[in-house]
């Protein structure tokens, strides 16, 4: 899997011009790597991570889910290390894997990316091991985010876990006077053109997972790994859908926007649209339905060509006190993974402790079906499952 | 002519040499003027274009995204034998052409009248007010579609005023039609106007003298005539829609994904640019084929 | 000629183009004035405070003092390298001289999103990170076409005799070109700078492919909108622009005597070829 980073470094020495673009397109190129990660070490397991920090840059680059970079922790953190913060959001993890990717790398410093988009960095090679002595929270860290699967690969960390939670179901009080129940609101022919969901592949499993609990025929056991058969049951539904959807929401701004202006009154959404939308005074509320709910487990990665890392260093720190992990948690609507956050959380908001599950046993966490990079390989021995690439050719296809 | 070229080279040392020597080799002044421009577009406009084109025939890797150079037609296939792009390119075309004829209609009566009607000083006034909008930032004025169209907007505002219902036009195919007819309409009128200015008076009086009635004058002779220049107008009108990506994301809904949009996610979002590249072409070729047909209704000697 | 009734017909509808026209521009700049943060009609009332509010965020300054860098720079590579290929063009015969003058109209001939991707993939293989450079070169190489084109177009309206004329009084190729040449063609050069000017500050298409982290201002007006959570000082910053991007188009159109039709006129010499 180290023929692309070799390639990037052949690349490296090319001179601008239309005569190299056809020498190397006469050549051609004949290398083809298996798509599957797990066999081997990812491209940049070798790499030395620092043994202390430097004195910052003054600049950080991050590419982060909304409501991630807020100035309630930035703005100290910029005064503190003088490290200028610039964020850019992404709208998927698709658009995350993009970024860091895009021109090689070496524009952003770190990602906040989710499970299904870390092994897509690790093993592309754009992001690289971290040295997680030098942040001195993650001893703190519940158990099951030390060292997560999703992050840490043959022991070596590629990043610092950050914060988790579920996607849920968003609607609109005026149109509800009680909670929907279940995930059904989202495909009732009672809401057309009034619905809104995420544009994102990824989506394809939130409707596996609620065939999943009402169709136990279709035999799906987890909805990141589906064969042939359920994952048509899961994209037909979804076809179903498209003639309800008023808009696939492309960032959270969107899906606030369409409640805000009363375009939409039912929606898959994050617990941070639901606070910022009641925070602005508009009359809506979530629930995780019977069903339960997919959600996210996410990670700050490092760039392997991070031009500031020891800023990025820095907002690790930072980034995992108890103090900054209970903002973060209250405002967006998730848990920390930093155990002692709990106590901060409740001084800062009585109660959210409890609310946000930070005191949750994980058996907790075990309900929630994290995001994760569907594969061919299902994980139960056999390969017949539908890897991404077939997801994102069914997302078009749904919502084209 | 030359002698004071030669006359300074003589005296003037090097530059005067080298001016001198210039001067008895045209092609070299040539060469010098042209190459820095022409040097720009081949190494770096004309070698993408070339790289765009290659790259359509290579893949990713499905897992990492990394691009691989091996050769094949996969991207191509998909888009023949896959249901979704057909229909994206079939909605995108057919948006297009639909933008194209509602700006024609639009557009003739007011060239119209521009052209034959308004006195010298209400034309230039005209011509004005028609080219201002295309220069008033793009994003602005689709912006300003969003702010009218939306559920709490102008529109349904104005329609609740004359007690009518709610459109609710917002991020739906209708928006996009109307957002487009609207940021593109400069570009009709203005080729419409100019054909219909160069058709002489004395055709239509000749017409008149032989008996035609006015509609009639129109329907024979003036739209014939200004047929090169509607069709110019299309061109516009209908490249700019098929090239488009930033309207349908901000005024369309589910089911508004242009060319554009693909091409656009698969380059920003799914990292696939090999897939990109290959659906680049194909706005790419339908323009090729509309240019050809266009030619052949004499737009060009209309502009 | 035309029958009374139609002449008014014509007149009404020609009023009713102008209104179709100008209405969402005048409610854009209504809206900069809008008191509340929801962006509904009627506007519950008027006020100054989101000006001073977006002059002071960072990100607008930042993103205009970009914009404004880039079409600085597009502009002077557009200055000079497309008048040296105008007169090129101009002056000489030589072979393939067709082709050429084709191949510099592609880019606004094509959609934006080719010359975007290509570049972009360009810029990709190559190894080149995102930088101002990047889009500045994005941008010249469509601002190029716009100086070339009005360039063009008044030497092609301007009769060579009076160069021939000052040569054969003594002047040197220089000497002619800075007390002829030049003068005759300067305000074709101001129009045309003008005009690339205006069509890089207002580029979202090529932009977006071509900026990687940056933001210009158009970026940052997409971003905001998609966005949706400041539109008080997207408003504002629309206004800016709309004014920012007319009151060059002005000048230009008187420089050149109705010129400013830039943008289709450059694409008519695309397809002229």
């Amino acid at each position: 899997m180290g023929d692309r980073l070799r390639r990037l470094r052949e690349a490296r020495g090319a001179v601008l011009g239309l005569s190299l673009v056809l020498l190397l397109a006469a050549c051609g190129g004949t290398s083809t790597s298996s798509g599957g990660p797990a066999q081997s070490q990812p491209p940049t397991a070798s790499m030395k991570p620092p043994t202390s920090i430097g004195a910052g840059e003054g600049q950080l680059n991050l590419i982060a889910w909304e409501g991630y970079t807020e100035k309630d922790w930035v703005t100290p953190f910029q005064q503190q290390t003088g490290c200028q913060v610039n964020a850019k959001y992404a709208g998927s993890s698709d658009e995350m894997v993009t970024l860091m990717a895009n021109g090689g790398g070496g524009q952003y410093d770190m990602v906040s990316a989710s499970g299904d988009a870390d092994l897509r960095l690790i093993y592309g090679g754009d992001v690289k091991p971290v040295n997680v002595d030098l942040v001195p929270d993650w001893k703190n860290f519940g158990s099951q985010f030390k060292a997560p699967s999703f992050n840490t690969i043959n022991g070596i960390h590629y990043g610092v876990s950050l914060q988790w939670g579920p996607n849920v179901l968003l609607y609109s009080k005026a149109q509800f006077p009680t909670a929907p129940t279940s995930w059904k609101a989202l495909y009732d022919s009672k809401y057309k053109g009034q619905v809104t969901v995420p544009n994102n592949p990824i989506q394809i499993a939130d409707a596996a997972l609620y065939l999943m609990k009402t169709q136990s025929s279709l035999g799906i056991t987890d909805p990141y790994e589906l064969n042939q058969s359920q994952f048509d049951a899961a994209v037909n539904l979804l076809k179903q859908q498209r003639p309800l959807i008023k808009k696939y929401w492309d960032l959270a701004s969107q899906e606030i926007s369409l409640f805000t202006n009363h375009d939409v009154v039912i929606g898959a959404a994050w617990p941070y649209q639901t606070n910022t939308l009641q925070g602005a005074n508009v009359p809506v509320a979530d629930t995780i339905p019977s069903e339960g709910a997919t959600g996210w487990a996410d990670t700050w990665m490092l760039g392997t060509k991070a031009p500031h890392p020891n800023c990025a260093y820095l907002w690790y720190k930072w980034i995992s006190t108890p103090h900054v992990q209970a903002q973060q948690a209250i405002f967006f609507g998730e848990t920390p993974v930093n155990t002692k956050a709990c106590s901060e959380m409740d001084t800062l908001q009585a109660g959210s402790c409890a609310q946000y599950h930070a005191d949750a046993p994980a058996s907790y966490f075990n309900t929630i079906k994290f995001w994760k990079t569907p594969l061919a390989d299902c994980g139960n021995g056999k390969s017949d499952c539908m890897p991404y690439s077939k997801w994102q050719t069914a997302w078009t296809s749904i919502t084209g | 002519m030359t002698v004071g070229a030669l006359a300074r080279g003589r005296k003037g040392g090097r530059v005067g040499r080298i001016q001198a020597l210039l001067w008895r080799r045209p092609w070299m002044r040539a060469a010098l003027l042209l190459g820095p421009g022409l040097a720009w577009f081949v190494v770096i406009y004309l070698a993408s274009l070339v790289l765009l084109l290659i790259t359509a025939f290579w893949q990713i890797n499905p897992f990492t995204t990394a691009i691989e150079r091996v050769w094949n037609l996969d991207n191509f296939r998909t888009l023949v034998t896959d249901g979704t792009y057909r229909l994206i390119i079939v909605r995108t075309i057919g948006l297009a052409a639909a933008v194209t004829v509602t700006d024609a209609v639009l557009a003739f009566p007011f060239a119209y009248y521009m052209a034959r009607v308004a006195s010298r000083r209400v034309q230039t006034a005209l011509f004005a007010a028609v080219l201002l909008p295309l220069w008033a930032s793009y994003l602005a004025r689709v912006y300003a579609w969003i702010l009218i169209l939306n559920h709490d907007g102008v529109l349904n505002w104005s329609l609740l005023l004359v007690h009518l219902p709610p459109a609710n036009l917002g991020y739906t195919n209708w928006a996009m039609w109307i957002v487009f007819s609207y940021i593109w309409l400069p570009f009709m009128i203005i080729p419409t106007y100019a054909a219909l200015e160069r058709i002489p008076q004395s055709y239509l009086e000749a017409a008149a003298d032989l008996g035609a009635r006015q509609g009639r004058a129109t329907w024979d002779v003036i739209l014939p005539l200004a047929l090169p220049g509607i069709v110019a107008g299309s061109i516009f009108t209908f490249s700019l829609t098929l090239g488009d990506y930033v309207t349908p994301l901000l005024v369309g809904g589910a089911g508004s994904s242009f060319i554009g949009n693909v091409v656009y996610s698969n380059v920003g979002i799914a990292h696939n640019i090999p897939f990109a590249a290959a659906l680049a072409i194909v706005p790419v070729a339908v323009m090729a084929l509309y240019l050809l047909g266009a030619r052949r209704l004499g737009a060009f000697e209309a502009m | 000629m035309e029958a009374r009734w139609t002449r008014v017909a014509l007149r009404v509808w020609a009023v009713g183009i102008l209104l179709f026209l100008f209405i969402p521009i005048g409610l854009v700049i209504v809206y900069a004035f809008n008191v509340s943060t929801i962006q509904s009609w009627p506007i519950p009332g008027v006020t100054l405070r989101w000006f001073g509010q977006t002059w002071q965020d960072p990100e607008v300054r930042r993103a205009l003092l970009l914009s404004v860098e880039a079409g600085l720079m597009a502009t002077a590579v557009a200055l000079v390298l497309g008048s040296m290929a105008a007169f090129a063009i101009h002056r000489f015969q030589f072979f393939g001289r067709e082709v050429i003058s084709f191949a510099l109209v592609l880019p606004l001939a094509l959609p934006g999103i080719i010359t975007g991707m290509s570049l972009n993939s360009f810029f990709a293989f190559n190894q080149v990170t995102f930088s101002l450079w990047t889009i500045v070169i994005g941008h010249a190489t469509f601002c190029i076409v716009i100086v070339y084109n009005n360039v063009l177009a008044r030497l092609r309206r301007t009769s060579s005799s009076l160069m021939e004329a000052a040569m054969d009084l003594g002047a040197s190729g220089w000497q002619t070109f800075r007390d002829v040449t030049f003068p005759l063609i300067s305000t074709a050069l101001v129009a045309g700078a003008l005009l690339a000017f205006a069509l890089s500050f207002d580029e979202v298409i090529v932009t977006t492919f071509t900026a990687g982290a940056q933001n210009t201002l158009p970026l940052w007006i997409f971003g905001a909108i998609r966005l949706g959570q400041r539109l008080p000082e997207v408003n504002v910053v629309v206004f800016v622009v709309i004014l920012i991007t007319i009151v060059p188009v002005v000048i230009a159109s008187r420089l050149t005597g109705g010129g400013a039709a830039g943008r289709v006129e450059a694409v008519a010499a695309a397809e002229e070829v």
